[in-house]
């Protein structure tokens, strides 16, 4: 059976930092993800990665616009290491290889984002998260001989020990189909986010919150998951996004009277205020019949207004997405968007570590966790930071705790379970009241879409609750096609199906349980913000009966009092 | 916003547990033509036959998973357009198959690590600092990092692989994409090793000179990469920069297909051996390499003349062009060697389309290392225009 002191799952920024973080400090490793680590959905980040490096800056400027940015949600003690530890977060990525723009003096050049008082994005043109992740696919493959890499290995289960200590996971070769318990001191869930909850959304198709659902059904805590970010710039038609480094070049964003709405939103910050309120604004304009595009259901981004040398330069990519997928050269006409699903802000409850409360020997990092450092709304930009601050923190914390344990073993009974969960969707017939797992998934994501988005009300949650708890019964007699166990895709898809109807469920219900309008999160039946109720964190955990239970806990504060928030 | 049409799919069907034949399995879907056919093939899977296995995850093609061949032609399923797919197709059917020179591991999902990521790891694919490392960043020219961004621009997907020419004949050939991530070292100035990785690349006989300039995975590339010419610019560096002289005589070899269109204003068959191994020199001609390679390239210089690609005269005697067209290829010659500085054309600076800024901006002279004296012409085909999505 293999063991190792630290078991990272996915494999993209979080994973990989961590990876190399716990191999630095002496531990042995294997990181396993579902798909290839490069196919991770990290590759899709496209603005860059904030950073208080330029002289003129500090990071407490970068930690308040972040505290602001989450609308007084965020911990603060995280926010604070996050934003202080960026700048060498960043150089460190320099000296392994990242190929940063530079400025004409050579030195790390940077954009404007959103939310921030100061230009302190650093950037690889519009290809950030890619350069970056395939830079630390460089270096593990440096690494060959000191972090195993078990690519295309599907986790099913975590595994856990009597006394509720995480020492391993259930795993299945997606090339061979071959079931196998592995050991671990420690397991960091570096496995992403649950974007594929919803339709449409910027998220890849394997954004399906496995790691927040196995951690949920492990007993951990949930938080914050009534917390989704609409990014305000996705293509109307198909929910790709177009980075907010457009608007960060100078792009505006026009109403079909052709005005620049956000001066009646954020006078100051106008495009560049943060996500939740320009996606807001958006909606607005859209509902109140200004919006463009078929059904007025869009708002234009004008990219024009940006020099077209420095399009071609820095926003390449999405002009490839504009030619490409839109049928528009966003350098000559504007493109239609609108607010679409990009981030979830919460997922499995963590410390300043990376450590899971309440079950020793895990861990998470990335969009899967919920330090928390984006509170109610994630600045663009620091949702690289955070996979890699609070991936290394975690991969460094494993390590320490490792050496001074010793190696446990897992028992094969979780494989067994799996093995014969698997086997039973396999073996499933199409009958008349039996729907396919393509169907479900499909209602899930239009219901959640249509009711769980920029604009919320107690009848819409409780209707999105109603159908995601009626899928979840239906799920259980859906029916794959594939008998195969060489690449079932198929029988994978039912399992991720699982995961996103657990997440989906406790999203609705923290959205249900929060009776206020913060953040990423506006209640039209409460449409003001309420410190005085509801300045904290929403918990979840499962219950033996598997139900949801709901608790609280306080937000900590540092240096940054609530205040109105205006941008 | 146009009208879902109907669309058939023709897919290449693998089932390794099966033991049969791979085969052909039709799918009739219904979409809107400017959608992808990875999204018709997606539909096929939820509505018909969820056992359909291809690799995919973000639809937008920057993840790289989806390579295949539509039409015989490599690239991503999520970037080909429906319409224009079905305009390439031989009968009206769009053919989607798996990549190929990687074995098929289950329909369209093919074994990239046997093939695509074992070249990968043969170019060192790490950056070796330059020592000391800074305490901030390396400060290096703005340029250097916009040149190897178009390498960086790499996604992994494996199109190139699919079909380059060298890589079937020759399967140990270190290929475009490996290439391109050399490259990505080789012009990053914080490297400390650019020299021993050319020189690497340059003696192996599977290395940068086993390409034959069949622009194939230019075409491919949905990227804009071209790692052709990346690979050309790995021999720039390697001949004319850092004077290495490969044991397989490749850089000699093409020079002197460069020297031979300079002197004759087109290639002269019977030139080419000689020059390859004894340079312009008259005397060359009796260099006993020439004439052991001259016997062993007997069979194939027959067969060559035998299906006419060559007849014996204008072998012997050389292409006769008009004199003033000899003089204008010279006149290039003079103009493109007489510059101090090479240009290279590079994508994220020039744009892809048109060159109407190009007249104000020249393109970016690339941070080379030292003994830039010598010019090149600047690459062709760096086009994104011309790769088979759009």
């Amino acid at each position: 059976m293999p063991a190792h002191d630290v078991l990272i799952i996915g494999a993209g920024l979080a994973g990989q930092r961590a990876a190399l973080a716990a191999a630095d400090a002496g531990a042995t490793v294997a990181i396993m993800s579902k798909v290839h680590p490069v196919r991770s959905h990290s590759v899709a980040a496209a603005g860059g990665i904030n950073a208080a490096i330029n002289v003129a800056d500090d990071w407490r400027s970068h930690a308040y616009d972040t505290v602001k940015g989450s609308d007084f949600l965020g911990d603060q003690d995280a926010i604070e290491i996050m934003c202080s530890e960026a700048p060498g977060e960043v150089m460190h990525l320099e000296h392994i290889g990242v190929t940063f723009h530079r400025n004409e003096t050579g030195e790390l050049d940077l954009r404007a984002f959103g939310g921030a008082s100061m230009k302190r994005t650093a950037y690889v043109a519009d290809i950030t998260g890619q350069a970056i992740l395939h830079v630390l696919y460089e270096q593990l493959m440096k690494y060959h001989e000191r972090v195993d890499r078990y690519e295309e290995w599907f986790t099913t289960s975590l595994v856990l020990d009597d006394s509720g200590a995480c020492i391993g996971v259930v795993a299945r070769d997606v090339r061979t189909g071959a079931m196998e318990t592995f050991s671990a001191k420690n397991v960091i869930l570096a496995s992403g986010g649950a974007g594929q909850c919803f339709k449409p959304t910027t998220n890849g198709l394997i954004c399906t919150g496995d790691g927040i659902a196995q951690a949920y059904r492990a007993g951990a805590p949930i938080m914050d998951m009534e917390m989704i970010q609409y990014h305000p710039t996705t293509l109307v038609e198909n929910g790709f996004l177009i980075t907010e480094g457009a608007r960060g070049e100078g792009a505006h964003l026009l109403n079909a009277n052709g005005e620049r709405f956000m001066e009646k939103y954020a006078p100051n910050k106008m495009e560049l205020a943060s996500r939740d309120v320009v996606s807001r604004a958006e909606q607005t304009e859209i509902n109140e019949g200004r919006g463009v595009g078929p059904d007025g259901a869009g708002i234009y981004l004008d990219i024009t207004v940006v020099p077209k040398k420095r399009t071609l330069e820095a926003l390449r990519e999405i002009v490839n997405i504009g030619k490409d997928f839109a049928g528009v050269d966003i350098t000559a006409e504007p493109i239609t968007i609108r607010p679409g699903q990009h981030y979830i802000m919460g997922g499995v409850k963590t410390d300043i570590d990376g450590q899971v409360p309440g079950v020793p020997g895990l861990y998470a990092a990335g969009e899967v966790a919920c330090v928390s450092v984006h509170g109610g709304n994630r600045l663009g930009a620091n949702s690289l930071l955070d996979t890699l601050i609070f991936g290394r923190r975690s991969g460094e914390h494993a390590a320490a705790r490792a050496a001074s344990m010793s190696m446990p073993t897992a028992p094969d009974a979780q494989m067994q379970h799996d093995a014969d969960m698997m086997a039973a969707i396999i073996s499933r017939e199409a009958g008349p009241s039996s729907r396919r797992i393509s169907e479900i998934k499909d209602e899930l994501g239009t219901t959640m879409n249509a009711n769980v988005a920029v604009f919320r009300d107690e009848a819409k949650l409780q209707h999105a609750l109603e159908v995601v708890r009626r899928l979840k019964e239906e799920s259980k007699t859906a029916y794959i096609d594939d008998r195969g166990t060489v690449f079932n895709q198929d029988v994978l898809g039912a399992i991720e199906l699982g995961y996103m109807l657990d997440v989906s469920e406790t999203i609705v219900l923290a959205a249900i349980e929060r009776k206020e309008s913060r953040g990423a999160q506006f209640r039209t039946d409460y449409p003001e913000r309420n410190d005085d109720e509801w300045l904290k964190h929403i918990d979840l955990t499962r219950n033996g009966d598997g139900e949801a239970q709901i608790s609280y806990s306080e937000v900590t504060f540092t240096q940054w009092q609530p205040e109105e928030r205006k941008y | 916003m146009a009208e879902a049409t109907e669309f058939t799919l023709r897919l290449r069907r693998y089932d390794p547990e099966s033991g049969a034949a791979p085969y052909w399995d039709e799918h009739t879907i219904e979409l809107e033509p400017h959608r992808s056919v990875l999204e018709a093939i997606l539909q096929a899977r939820a509505r018909f036959d969820g056992s359909i296995g291809i690799r995919c995850s973000c639809r937008a093609a920057i993840c790289g998973s989806c390579g295949v061949r539509i039409n015989g032609r490599p690239g991503l399923a999520c970037h080909t357009h429906l319409d224009e797919a079905q305009r390439r197709a031989k009968d009206g059917v769009i053919e989607v198959e798996p990549m190929g020179n990687m074995p098929v591991i289950k329909d369209l999902i093919v074994d990239m690590d046997a093939v695509h990521w074992k070249k990968i790891h043969r170019v060192t694919p790490w950056l070796i600092n330059k020592e000391p490392i800074p305490e901030r960043e390396y400060v290096v020219p703005r340029e250097s990092m916009v040149d190897i961004t178009q390498s960086m621009a790499c996604i992994q997907c494996g199109a190139c692989v699919s079909d380059c020419m060298s890589m079937e004949v020759d399967p140990l050939f270190v290929g475009p994409a490996a290439s391109a991530k050399a490259y990505r070292f080789v012009g990053d100035p914080r490297d400390a090793q650019q020299f021993e990785r050319l020189q690497d690349l340059a003696e192996d006989p599977h290395g940068i000179y086993d390409c034959t300039h069949c622009f194939k995975c230019i075409d491919a590339c949905p990227k804009g990469v071209a790692p052709m010419s990346q690979i050309m610019r790995l021999r720039r560096r390697a001949g004319t920069d850092h004077h290495i002289k490969d044991r397989n005589n490749g850089e000699r070899h093409e020079s002197a297909f460069v020297t031979l269109v300079r002197d004759y204003g087109m290639l002269h068959e019977a030139e080419l051996l000689p020059r390859s191994y004894g340079g312009d020199s008259w005397f060359g001609k009796f260099h006993p390499k020439a004439g052991a390679e001259l016997l062993d390239s007997l069979p194939s210089i027959t067969r060559a003349v035998m299906r006419g690609k060559v007849t014996p005269k204008l072998a012997l005697m050389g292409h006769k062009i008009p004199s003033n067209d000899l003089k204008s290829v010279k006149r290039i010659y003079k103009k493109v060697e007489g510059r101090d500085e090479r240009l290279e054309l590079n994508l994220y600076i020039t744009g892809y389309d048109e060159d109407v800024e190009g007249a104000q901006t020249p393109p970016a002279v690339a941070a080379a290392g030292d003994g830039q004296h010598s010019a090149e012409p600047g690459q062709p085909g760096q086009n994104p225009e011309g790769s088979p999505s759009r």
